[in-house]
């Protein structure tokens, strides 16, 4: 057994003379990069949380003063009740916060950064110096959604898809600096991703280790290229239509104002032109991580690899050509419709034989349930659910009764809280070891597992019932309709459930704080994985290794009988094996 | 509490609520498959002391079979749903004899122009109503449906029929409804903050009824 417990970056040769800013502020090491954003995106959740917190209230407790509501001043919550202005409000920016400044940064910001040198073998990216502004970006992009809560008229009012022209002018929404705020924040997320995913692709393609040839890069490493190129390619539409809205806010280009000679539906196609490779952006490196979990949990080789990178491939290109799906009562031509439906059918094809995959990975294998590996197989389960109820959606016929209502949201959450979310918390916990050297409590992880898996399920799937009786979304009160009064117990039954799941956040937050200082120390590999980062002491030194290792094998070699242990690392060296034909590169 | 679909008052709760139920059968099988797949592996194939994995790198028939099960599902589905899709909101879709009101939405209400008594909208005998539609039973209705300022959604959960309502542009929407009774018609598209009220009601009375209606109607709005 490798077990070895080094602890300091000293433990490494390079002498390093880095002062402390450039360590760890404007650092050029995709590690620190990598946790920055962990830092700060985790704060990001932490406020999208807050918000639908609020939401909650109201909708469970309409008119009734909220607890702690006192503080929110006069405009937004006069006596701590909240106003359907503040609602609006919350309701955008919950959706925007979890999506441009949550989970999007979680999964690519942290893990793309964290996870590609390491896993194909290279001492950092290639342009380290581009990855540090992408951080820069992004965080600016962050403070400036932040601020757009404090303004006078308050923040964006337009939900997270900012349909024009109800976002594009000030008397229609009621709202002028907070409106533009958000347009220029979206601008630097579009700026921040496109400089990431530069850097991802170049870097995967050129510094892969010798022996690390495409098909013997991990899923997660898959993932996450598939991923950058539909960044390089999505997140400059979304800037571009972000600078027309704003040019429509401050210049009065009007765009997007029929009033004045635009297209309301422009906004539409450019937004979900983006928003559908977006949810992709927010799925995809979950199934890849999710992958490396489940191989690692199982103790048995990925099974079909070669079909789960197709379906990445088939994903990623079938995304392309559904967006329309979100727009089937729009107005647009019915028979676009048609064969938006059709490519929308076609790619839960590929989600099929991915959750398959991974049943057929864990089938005979012999499960450790370890933190992540739990966190994994309740990704698989709850994914199942969102992909499923996407197939109601993307007929025709019926998303003309169910699209906008409380279904939606339903099947939102369950692929980005039931997935992503649940793969994000798997692939912390598990990570986490290689990032700080400690490892996170098992019994508290296995708590905060269970508590989120009960009331993240009662709080959404109730949704799935209130959507299909027909309840709009967005509502600030939905008891103005006679035929949704019923629902009410449903609604705070949901509310209730909702709190408890916040409330069971903070054991995963105490326990990521604790174990940074009081955790067990991390052992070199200590889930017996086969991936190159596990070569590394924990946490890994600066500039990774010496020597980059030479890959000698597939990433997901467990119970061979070419080994009498259950893993086989990608770089241990057999008798047998042979030296790749590349000659390895020296270390610098 | 309700926990099913609303109840039944057009033509398209048939088809809509068929397709529902059909999809329910056919999601449900494979959510069944995979949860009591998932539990199962996890009760048998739990780490035990002396086990090995089985080592498999996959099985190309498996695989196979599980890509083309979905894919033959997913393509029949799309056909069928495409023939409803078509007969509901194909371009050609509204029935010739669809009895027209038009319908103008703004921040926040719903503002109905009936064609008064010769049947025909802009003429000099249309009359305008806020926040009511009256329409009458087992004929086809179509609303034409044009915006003020932001987008809206005319949404009757009972009918199964929702349209968006766009600025700039003149969408036709139709349905027809099969039971009198009185049901609400909601914005379902964030329309700004009055956008929870912007609620309206939709009369459906018999024919006689509303041929009543009209008369008193285009008489009050006539004064
Ligand atoms: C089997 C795969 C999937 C299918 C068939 C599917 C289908 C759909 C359809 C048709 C809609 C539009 C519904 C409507 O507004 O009426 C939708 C909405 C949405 N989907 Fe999916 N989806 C799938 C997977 C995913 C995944 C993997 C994600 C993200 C991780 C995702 C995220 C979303 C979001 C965020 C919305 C709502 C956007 C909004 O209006 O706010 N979906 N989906
Ligand atoms: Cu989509
Ligand atoms: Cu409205």
């Amino acid at each position: 057994m490798t077990s070895v417990a080094a602890t300091a970056h000293g433990a490494h040769a390079h002498h390093d003379d880095r002062s402390f800013v450039q360590k760890y502020i404007f650092s050029t090491d995709h590690k620190i990069i990598g946790i920055q954003f962990l830092f700060v995106s985790l704060f990001f959740l932490l406020v999208g949380g807050l918000l639908a917190m609020q939401m909650r209230w109201q909708l469970g407790f309409p008119g009734k003063p909220m607890p702690g509501g006192g503080v929110l001043p006069e405009t937004m919550a006069p006596g701590g009740v909240i106003l359907p202005e503040y609602y609006i409000q919350l309701v955008t920016m919950h959706g925007t916060f979890m999506v441009f400044f949550a989970i999007m940064p979680l999964l690519v910001g942290v893990f793309a950064n964290f996870l590609i040198p390491l896993k194909i073998g290279t001492h950092d990216m290639a342009f380290p110096r581009i990855n540090m502004w992408s951080f820069w970006t992004f965080f600016i992009g962050g403070l400036v959604m932040l601020s757009s809560l404090f303004v006078p008229d308050g923040a964006a009012r337009a939900g997270w898809t900012m349909y024009a022209p109800l976002s594009a002018r000030h008397d229609y929404s009621g709202a002028s600096l907070g409106q533009e705020l958000w347009s220029v924040s979206i601008i630097f997320v579009g700026l921040s991703s496109i400089l990431g995913s530069l850097n991802y692709i170049t870097t995967i393609i050129n510094n892969r280790a010798p022996g690390m040839t495409w098909f013997r890069m991990p899923l997660s490493v898959w993932s996450l290229f598939i991923t950058a190129i539909l960044g390089l390619l999505a997140l400059p539409v979304l800037s571009g239509a972000a600078i027309m809205l704003l040019f429509d806010q401050i210049i009065g280009t009007h765009f997007f104002d029929p009033a004045a000679g635009g297209q309301a539906l422009l906004w539409q196609h450019l937004f979900w032109f983006f928003g559908h490779p977006e949810v992709y952006i927010l799925i995809l490196p979950a199934m890849g991580m999710v992958s490396d979990i489940i191989a690692n949990g199982s103790r048995k080789p990925i099974f079909g690899y070669h079909s789960m990178v197709f379906a990445i491939v088939a994903i990623a290109f079938l995304g392309w050509i559904v967006w329309g799906h979100h727009m089937f009562v729009s107005g647009m031509n019915p028979t676009l419709g048609s064969s938006f439906m059709v490519s929308t059918l076609v790619i839960a094809v590929p989600s099929a034989v991915k959750t398959f995959n991974w049943m057929g990975t864990m089938w005979r294998g012999n499960l450790r349930f370890h933190v992540p590996m739990l966190h994994a197989v309740a990704f698989v389960a709850m994914f199942v659910i969102g992909g499923l109820s996407g197939i109601f959606m993307a007929a025709t016929p019926v998303d003309m009764f169910i699209h906008d209502t409380y279904f939606i949201v339903a099947h939102l959450h369950y692929v980005l809280f039931g997935g992503s979310l649940f793969a994000l918390f798997g692939a912390i916990t598990y990570w986490y070891p290689k990032m700080f050297g400690r490892m996170m409590s098992e019994p508290w992880g296995k708590v905060h597992f269970w508590l989120t898996f009960l009331f993240y399920n009662c709080t959404f799937f109730p949704m799935h019932i209130t959507g299909m009786a027909g309840e709009m979304r967005r509502l600030y009160d939905p008891n103005q309709y006679t035929f949704l009064q019923p629902l009410q117990p449903i609604r705070v039954f949901i509310s209730i459930s909702a709190f408890l799941l916040f409330a069971t956040q903070v054991i995963f937050f105490v326990n990521f704080w604790w174990s940074l200082w009081k955790g067990k120390q991390a052992p070199q590999n200590p889930w017996e994985d086969n991936g190159l980062e596990w070569s590394l002491p924990s946490p890994a030194p600066h500039g990774n290794w010496e020597k980059v290792p030479t890959v000698y094998r597939g990433p997901y070699e467990f119970s061979s009988p070419q080994s009498t242990e259950d893993y086989l690392p990608q770089y241990k060296k057999l008798p047998t094996d042979r030296e790749p034909a590349r000659a390895p590169v020296a270390g610098h | 509490m309700h926990w099913w679909l609303p109840p039944k008052a057009s033509t398209f709760t048939g088809p809509i609520d068929g397709l529902f139920l059909a999809i329910l059968i056919i999601t449900g099988i494979a959510f069944v498959l995979v949860e009591v797949g998932l539990i199962w592996f996890i009760v048998q194939y739990r780490q035990r002391p002396g086990r090995k994995a089985f080592y498999t790198h996959g099985n190309t028939r498996a695989e196979v079979i599980w890509t083309a099960i979905p894919a033959v599902t997913m393509v029949a589905l799309g056909l069928i749903s495409n023939h409803y899709w078509v007969e509901i909101k194909g371009r050609n879709s509204i029935p010739a004899n669809a009895y027209p009101i038009g319908v103008h939405a703004k921040q926040f209400e719903w503002q109905m122009t009936y064609p008064g008594a010769d049947g025909k909208l802009g003429t000099g005998d249309d009359f305008t109503i806020r926040n009511q539609l009256h329409v009458p039973v087992g004929r086809p209705i179509v609303v034409q449906l044009s915006a003020e300022d932001v987008i809206h959604s005319f949404y009757v959960p009972q009918f199964r029929v929702r349209q968006d309502v766009v600025p700039g542009m003149d969408i036709k929407a139709w349905f027809q409804a099969t039971v009198p009774g009185t049901y609400e018609i909601g914005c379902s598209q964030l329309c700004g903050l009055g956008h929870y009220r912007m609620r309206a009601q939709v009369f459906v009375h018999t024919q006689e009824d509303y041929d009543a209606w009209m008369k008193q109607a285009a008489q009050e709005a006539s004064q």
